[in-house]
C-alpha cells in the first residue's frame, strides 16, 4: 500500500478525530506548562491504558489473594519449594526484566525519530519476551512430566492459573509489540510521537511488574525463606 | 401537552438512518447513538425473555404443591431469570443510555473510542447468546444467579450449564470493562470547551462514576469465573472441598464484584432521576455537589460492604460487625440523594407527565427497598430473613421499583430526543398505573411471605394457612406487570408510527442534548451554546438571569427568585 493510500485510509477510519476537537482546544487554551498528570489527561490512548491496567490490577489481585490464601492454609502434596527450579526460571526472568529496558530504549528512539533504532529495539523486546514464554513452556512441560498438573493439588491449581494468566498477558504483549514493530518499519511513527506506542510500552512494563510480584511470591520466598 | 410547539412532518423520518441505509449500517456502525439504541433494544429483548421465565415461575408458585414445572426446570428458570435480568437487561440498558447520552450531554461528537464502543456492544450480545446456548446444549445452569460452588461444581452439576454461564458472563464482562473505560475517558477528555467536571449534567456524572465501578468490580467476577471454569474443565481444586479447596472463597470473590454490581445497576438510574425531577419541577437540582459527592462516596463504600451477602456463611462476629456497620453506613449517601430529590420537588412547579410519575414512584418504591435493605445490616435479622422471600421482595423493590421505574422515567423523557416523536401520554398513564399496581401486587406481599418463613428458590411449598392465597395474589400481580410491559411496547410502536412530532427541546430542559435536533444528526451538534454553568440552555434563554452570574449555584438562596422569573 502506498503512503498516500495509507494516509487516506487512516483519515477515513479516524472517526473519533472530530471528537477530539474539544480536547485540542483545551490543550491550546492552557498556557501553563503541563504537569505529567495533565499530559495523561489530555491523551485518551494513554488514559485508556492506565485505566485498563487498573482493572487488570483487580483481576490479578483476586488471583494473587487466592494463591496466598491457600498457601497460608497449608497445602498437601508438592509445593513451590519441591516442585520448581529456581535457577532456570531466574534466567528467563532476567530476559523479561531486561525487555523492560529495551522497550525504554525503543521509546527513546521514537523521540529521536530514529526509525531503524526504533524497529530494532522493538524486535529485541519481542524476542526477549518470546524467550521468556519459551522458558515458561519448558517449565510447564517439566512439571507435567513430574505429574504436577492443575488437578494434582492446590499448588498446581493456583500455580498454573496464576502463571498461566500472566503468560497469556505476555503473549498478548508480544502480538502488540509485533504490530508496533511492523508499523514502525512502515514509517507510522516517524513523527516522533505515538500514543499507541507509549501505551503498549506501559502495558509491557505492567506485565513485568506483575511478574516481579509473582516471581518473588512463588519462587524467591519459598526458595530462600520457605 | 399544549405547550409543545408544533413541528412539521419531515420528508424523511429518522434522518440519521439515511446516512447509510440498511441493516449493514446498524451492524457496522461505530456511532454512539446507533450503538446506544442497539444496547437498549437488545436489553428489551432480554427483558422479555427474562420476564417470560419469571411468569413460568409464578405459574408454578400460584398454588401449593403445583406440578406445572419439575424441580430441575424451576432451578434452571430462576437461575436464568436472575442472570438475564441483571447482566442482559438492567446493566446493558443503563450502559445503552449512557452511551447515547453521555457524549450528547457533554457536547461531544462521539465516545472517546467509537470502535471500542462497538466491540463492547457485540461482546454483550454474543455473551448473552452464549449463555442462552446452554438451553440448546441440553441443560441450562441451575445454581442461581451467583452460582455458588459446590452447587455449580462437577459432581453436582454434570451438564454444561455452568460452563456456558461462566463463558457467557466472562464475554459480556469484558465488554462491560471496555465500556467502563470508554465512559471514564470520554467524560474526562471530551467535554465541550468551557464545561468543567463540576458542571457536567448529573446523569453524565453517574455514568462517569459507574465507569470506575465497572472497571473495579467486573475483573473480580472474571477471576471467579476463570477459577470456576478451571475447576469444572481442568480438574482444578479452587472451590472443591474434596481437593482442599474452599467454597467460601468463591463467595468472597463473587460478592466483591456482586455488591459494587448492585450500584452499577442503580447509579445511572439515580442520574436519570436527577435529570427528570429538576426539569419537571422547574427548579435546578437541589444540592448538586451533594448528589455528586454522595455518588463518589457510594463508589468507595460499595467495595467495603460486600460480605453482608454472606452473614449466613458463618464468618464470625468481627466480620459480621464490620460489614454490618459498613452496610448501615452506605445507606447514608443513598438517603442524601432521596432528600435532595425531594428538596428539588419542594416548592417546585411540578408537571406530572408520565416521566415524572415514574420518577415520583421511584422515590416511594426505592425508599421501601432501601429500608428493607438496612434491616439486613442488622445481622440477626439477616439470619432470619436471608433465604426467604423477604430478600426477593427487597431486591425487586430496589431493582424494579428503583432502577426499572427510573429507566421508564428516562425513556419517556428522552424518547423524543432519540426518535423525534413523543411517546403517547395517554398510553403512558395506563402504562404507569398498570406497572405501579402490578409491581406492588407482585412483590409487596412477598415481604410478608418471607417473614412468615417461605424459603426462596424452592420450586413449591406446603399448603399452609394463607400461603396459597398470598402466592396467588403475587402471581396475578406478575401477569398484570407483564401486561404493563405489553402496553409500553404498544405505546412505543404506535408513537413511532404516528406519535406527535417532538421539537428540539419539548420539555424545556436545560442540558446540552436538548440543544441539537431530535433526533440528533450524525455529527451531534452544528454549534454548541456557550457553556458557563450547569444549565447552558437556561443561560441561553434567560441572558439576564444566568446561573454563573450568581456567586453560587445555590437553589437554597435563589430558588424562589428563580421560579418567579420563569413561566
Amino acid at each position: 500500500m502506498s503512503t498516500d493510500a495509507r494516509e487516506a485510509r487512516r483519515a477515513e477510519m479516524n472517526l473519533g478525530k472530530d471528537a477530539t476537537n474539544a480536547r485540542d482546544m483545551m490543550a491550546q487554551n492552557s498556557q501553563s506548562p503541563q504537569t505529567p498528570f495533565q499530559k495523561i489527561l489530555l491523551d485518551p490512548s494513554k488514559m485508556l491504558m492506565v485505566i485498563f491496567l487498573l482493572s487488570e490490577l483487580s483481576f490479578f489481585g483476586a488471583l494473587i489473594t487466592t494463591y496466598l490464601y491457600y498457601q497460608a492454609g497449608g497445602i498437601k502434596g508438592p509445593n513451590a519449594k519441591e516442585a520448581l527450579n529456581f535457577g532456570q526460571t531466574a534466567i528467563f526472568t532476567a530476559f523479561l526484566l531486561g525487555s523492560s529496558g529495551t522497550i525504554f530504549l525503543a521509546d527513546r528512539a521514537l523521540v529521536k525519530r530514529n526509525r531503524r533504532a526504533l524497529v530494532f529495539w522493538l524486535v529485541v523486546t519481542a524476542v526477549m519476551g518470546l524467550i521468556f514464554i519459551v522458558g515458561q513452556g519448558i517449565e510447564y512441560s517439566t512439571l507435567i512430566n513430574d505429574n504436577i498438573t492443575m488437578s494434582r493439588n492446590l499448588f498446581g491449581t493456583t500455580f498454573f492459573t496464576l502463571t498461566g494468566f500472566h503468560g497469556m498477558h505476555v503473549i498478548a504483549g508480544l502480538l502488540a509489540l509485533s504490530i508496533m514493530a511492523l508499523l514502525a518499519a512502515l514509517g507510522d511513527f516517524d513523527s516522533g510521537h505515538s500514543s499507541a506506542l507509549t501505551a503498549v510500552s506501559w502495558y509491557w512494563h505492567f506485565v513485568d511488574v506483575v511478574w516481579v510480584i509473582l516471581f518473588t511470591m512463588i519462587y524467591v520466598i519459598p526458595t530462600f525463606f520457605g | 401537552m399544549s405547550d409543545i410547539p408544533l413541528v412539521p412532518e419531515p420528508v424523511k423520518p429518522l434522518p440519521f438512518l439515511s446516512e447509510k441505509e440498511g441493516l449493514l449500517s446498524w451492524v457496522a456502525t461505530v456511532d454512539h447513538k446507533l450503538l446506544g439504541i442497539l444496547y437498549i433494544l437488545t436489553s428489551v429483548f432480554f427483558l422479555l425473555v427474562g420476564g417470560i421465565e419469571a411468569l413460568f415461575m409464578r405459574i408454578q408458585l400460584g398454588t401449593p404443591q403445583n406440578t406445572f414445572l419439575s424441580p430441575t426446570a424451576y432451578n434452571q428458570l430462576f437461575t436464568m431469570h436472575g442472570t438475564t435480568m441483571i447482566f442482559l437487561a438492567v446493566m446493558p440498558v443503563l450502559i445503552g443510555f449512557g452511551v447515547y447520552f453521555l457524549p450528547l450531554q457533554i457536547g461531544a461528537r462521539d465516545m472517546a473510542f467509537p470502535r471500542l464502543n462497538s466491540m463492547s456492544y457485540w461482546l454483550f450480545l454474543f455473551g448473552g447468546l452464549l449463555l442462552y446456548y446452554s438451553f440448546v446444549s441440553g441443560s441450562a445452569p441451575q445454581g442461581g444467579w451467583f452460582n455458588y460452588p459446590t452447587l455449580s461444581e462437577k459432581p453436582y452439576e454434570t451438564g454444561l450449564g455452568s460452563d456456558y454461564w461462566a463463558l457467557g458472563l466472562a464475554v459480556t464482562g469484558i465488554g462491560s470493562v471496555a465500556g467502563g473505560i470508554n465512559f471514564i475517558v470520554t467524560a474526562l477528555t471530551l467535554r465541550a470547551p468551557g464545561m468543567r467536571l463540576t458542571q457536567m449534567p448529573m446523569f453524565s456524572w453517574t455514568v462517569f462514576i459507574n465507569g470506575f465501578l465497572l472497571i473495579g468490580a467486573l475483573p473480580f467476577l472474571n477471576a471467579a469465573l476463570a477459577m470456576l471454569l478451571a475447576d469444572r474443565q481442568l480438574g482444578a481444586h479452587f472451590f472443591r472441598v474434596q481437593g482442599g479447596g474452599d467454597s467460601t472463597l468463591y463467595q468472597h470473590i463473587f460478592w466483591a464484584f456482586g455488591h459494587p454490581e448492585v450500584y452499577i445497576m442503580v447509579l445511572p438510574a439515580f442520574g436519570m432521576l436527577s435529570e427528570v425531577i429538576p426539569v419537571f419541577s422547574r427548579k435546578p437540582l437541589f444540592g448538586y455537589s451533594f448528589v455528586a459527592g454522595s455518588t463518589v462516596a457510594i463508589l468507595f463504600l460499595s467495595f467495603g460492604v460486600y460480605a453482608h451477602h454472606m452473614f449466613t456463611a458463618d464468618l464470625g462476629p468481627v466480620w459480621n460487625f464490620f460489614f454490618g456497620a459498613a452496610s448501615a453506613l452506605i445507606a447514608v449517601p443513598t438517603g442524601v440523594k432521596i432528600f435532595t430529590w425531594i428538596a428539588t420537588m419542594w416548592g417546585g412547579k411540578i408537571r406530572f407527565t408520565t416521566s415524572m410519575m415514574f420518577a415520583t414512584s421511584f422515590l416511594i418504591l426505592f425508599t421501601i427497598g432501601g429500608i428493607t435493605g438496612v434491616t439486613f445490616a442488622i445481622v440477626p435479622i439477616d439470619w432470619q430473613t436471608h433465604n426467604s422471600y423477604y430478600v426477593v421482595a427487597h431486591m425487586h423493590y430496589v431493582l424494579f421499583g428503583g432502577t426499572a421505574m427510573a429507566v421508564y422515567a428516562g425513556t419517556y423523557y428522552w424518547f423524543p430526543k432519540m426518535t423525534g416523536r413523543m411517546l403517547s401520554e395517554k398510553w403512558g398513564k395506563w402504562h404507569f398505573w398498570l406497572t405501579f399496581i402490578g409491581f406492588n401486587a407482585t412483590f409487596f406481599i412477598q415481604h410478608i411471605l418471607g417473614i412468615i418463613g417461605m424459603p426462596r428458590r424452592v420450586y413449591t411449598y406446603p399448603d399452609l394457612a394463607g400461603w396459597g392465597i398470598m402466592n396467588l395474589i403475587s402471581t396475578i400481580g406478575a401477569f398484570l406487570l407483564a401486561f404493563s410491559v405489553l402496553v409500553f411496547l404498544i405505546n412505543v410502536v404506535i408513537s413511532l408510527i404516528k406519535g406527535e412530532r417532538a421539537s428540539d427541546n419539548p420539555w424545556d430542559a436545560w442540558t446540552l442534548e436538548w440543544a441539537t435536533t431530535s433526533p440528533p444528526p450524525i455529527h451531534n451538534f452544528d454549534q454548541l451554546p456557550p457553556i458557563k454553568g450547569r444549565r447552558p440552555l437556561w443561560d441561553l434563554k434567560y441572558p439576564n438571569d444566568q446561573d454563573w452570574m450568581r456567586k453560587e449555584n445555590d437553589p437554597m438562596k435563589n430558588g424562589e427568585k428563580r421560579r418567579s422569573s420563569e413561566e
